[in-house]
């Protein structure tokens, strides 16, 4: 059944808001990050005002409830993913984190100088910069697959870059955050394995919006944030295959991580707990639970369906638009995702004038300069898409666009020399 | 908080679309050129000093959004004619008086980066490759990415 964005709205207090103008807020800016329902809001404030205590530590009252929801919570999610037992589930900081925890404990014990770690060229900076820094300490090396010419890439290319590299892992986004095209996550990870990498998928732009199942993806590493789907930040979903997991040394070091520590040295405690030194973010997961089950309540294939049904209408309606160029591909090749350029006008010129029209979305790089880069722009505007967006914000998008283009690029702004001013 | 709207207000439009001494200056004594890289922003500023210590002619090139290419145009012309002392002394704050429209903590970087550049080229002869080409840094905020 189709979802009802408006019913949906009632739910996140804060949709009833305005911009600085005054305009009503039209809030397309999801893929940076998410709103919250009521839900997930209250459960954080419950839990603060009734049983919060540090979790796994105390034996009393509040210590034996906030532990009880905090390990609540990792069945939730292990749920929510479909994997096979709570000790893949480990809590980070956030996508980043994650790929962060993975690039050092497994990279540093898996890669040396001369292994490639093969990426997409549309990845996030996240699922990057560890990699260069992970490079700076091995000596590996990091390599791209190239973007085709419509904005996605063919298993062919693909395949040859296995073939050519040998890479040691492959980590890619299953959904770029730019162009918001959706990656063959289950086919690239079966042929990855069979050239005999590791695979990690970086699910930061898929979470939110397709129901995840990590055992039909097969994926080694699969790592999410909480704050995109409609969770709160500071906590993240690092999910790694139990074997592999198991034989990782941990990275962070500290209090609850260990099953002994001497003056002379420690050891390490078992899964999840060994990667997830000090306190963790136990209010945190406590709200990611109750985001999960929100969007489970809605039901993430009608909020698939119902974020194309939007990017189809915004895609089109832009590409009529002259001056207009998308950076992406076609609506049936990705999610709720749509980034353009307008000929002749600054993406922060294009997002400004949004704002005086209540539509928030995201200018700039988006974190992803290699994409930029390799597609000669030095940035674009963004509009994504969730689930409690209606095709009316779609229209005040596309009419505020309209009015950019006529602010800005009148004839085409061809610059003249200004004369000097009268002294 | 500013009205987004009274940024483009048309003082600001009419430097970005007529700009004053956009291009080269191929008598130029002294030039440095800067980047924002999180918005792509450019702005090369050239300078011919003359022997009396004054900017005898300013002028600027660049690509990027209108605050950075209007403010630039606005710089220019009103450091033309001033001594190079006096456009040392011109601080960030006189241009975003200068600029009029009140910026956002983020604009205010596209604001300031011909201010910067400026006070960089002060400093940068064209025959004196290895000078300092940093220029004074601007304390201010970030434009910052989100993950």
């Amino acid at each position: 059944m189709p979802l009802d964005p408006h019913s949906i709205r009632a739910d996140f207090p804060i949709l009833k808001r305005q911009s600085s103008s005054g305009a009503p807020l039209a809030f397309l800016d999801n893929a940076a990050s998410a709103q919250r329902p009521q839900v997930v809001i209250d459960a954080i404030s419950d839990c603060y005002q009734r049983y919060y205590a540090n979790v796994h530590r105390g034996i009393h009252t509040l210590s034996e409830e906030s532990t009880a929801a905090y390990e609540a919570a990792r069945e939730t999610t292990r749920q929510f993913i479909g994997a096979r037992s709570q000790s893949e589930i480990v809590f980070a900081a956030g996508t980043t984190a994650a790929i962060n925890t993975v690039a050092h404990s497994w990279g540093g014990n898996h890669l040396s100088a001369g292994d490639v770690v093969l990426l997409t060229i549309a990845e996030h900076h996240a699922n990057i910069v560890p990699w260069h820094q992970l490079a700076e300490r091995t000596g590996c090396r990091v390599e791209f697959i190239p973007l085709g010419e419509d904005f996605t890439i063919g298993d062919a290319v693909v395949q040859d870059k296995l073939q050519a590299l040998q890479p040691k892992l492959f980590s890619f986004a299953s959904s770029s955050n730019v162009l918001g095209t959706n990656f063959p996550v289950a086919r690239w990870t079966s042929m990855a394995h069979a050239a005999g990498a590791t695979v990690l998928v970086d699910a930061a732009q898929g979470a939110p919006h397709q129901a995840i199942d990590v055992q039909q993806w097969d994926a080694d590493f699969v790592v999410f944030s909480g704050h995109k789907i409609c969770g709160p930040t500071g906590i993240g979903v690092l999910y790694g295959k139990e074997a592999l997991l198991d034989a990782m040394p941990p990275f962070l070091g500290g209090g609850g991580m260990i099953d002994r520590v001497t003056t002379a040295g420690f050891s390490p405690t078992g899964l999840p707990e060994k990667f997830e030194a000090g306190t963790p973010p136990i209010t945190e997961a406590i709200g990611l639970a109750a985001a999960m089950r929100y969007l489970q309540s809605v039901g993430l294939e009608a909020i698939e369906a119902h974020e194309h049904l939007l990017c189809q209408a915004a895609d089109t309606a832009l590409r009529n638009i002259e001056g207009v160029e998308i950076l992406g591909p076609t609506p049936d090749k990705k999610g709720g995702i749509v980034s353009f350029t307008l000929d002749g006008v600054h993406a922060h010129d294009i997002a400004q004038w949004l704002d005086t029209r209540g539509v928030a979305v995201r200018a700039g790089h988006h974190c992803a300069m290699p994409l930029h880069e390799s597609l000669g722009k030095s940035a674009s505007a963004r509009a994504s898409f969730y689930l409690y967006n209606t095709l009316e914000e779609v229209d005040r998008l596309i009419e505020a666009v309209k009015e950019t283009r006529d602010k800005f690029a009148r004839g085409g702004r061809r610059r003249r020399r200004r004369s000097p001013s009268p002294a | 908080m500013p009205n987004e709207q009274d940024i483009y207000e048309e003082h600001v439009l009419d430097h970005y679309e007529d700009p004053y001494h956009r291009g080269e200056l191929a008598t130029a004594t002294h030039a440095d050129e800067g980047k924002n890289p999180l918005c792509g922003d450019v702005i090369q500023v050239m300078l011919r000093l003359g022997h009396d210590g004054k900017i005898e002619e300013a002028w600027f090139e660049g690509e990027g959004c209108v605050i950075s290419q209007a403010s630039a145009s606005m710089l220019i012309e009103a450091i033309e004619g001033k001594t190079v002392e006096e456009a040392k002394e011109f601080t960030a704050n006189q241009m975003l008086e200068l600029f009029g429209p009140q910026l956002t903590p983020n604009r205010q970087k596209c604001c300031l980066l011909s201010w910067r550049v400026l006070q960089s080229a002060l400093h940068a002869p064209l025959d004196d490759a290895d000078d300092d080409d940093a220029g004074p840094s601007f304390g201010g905020p970030s434009l910052s990415e989100e993950s």
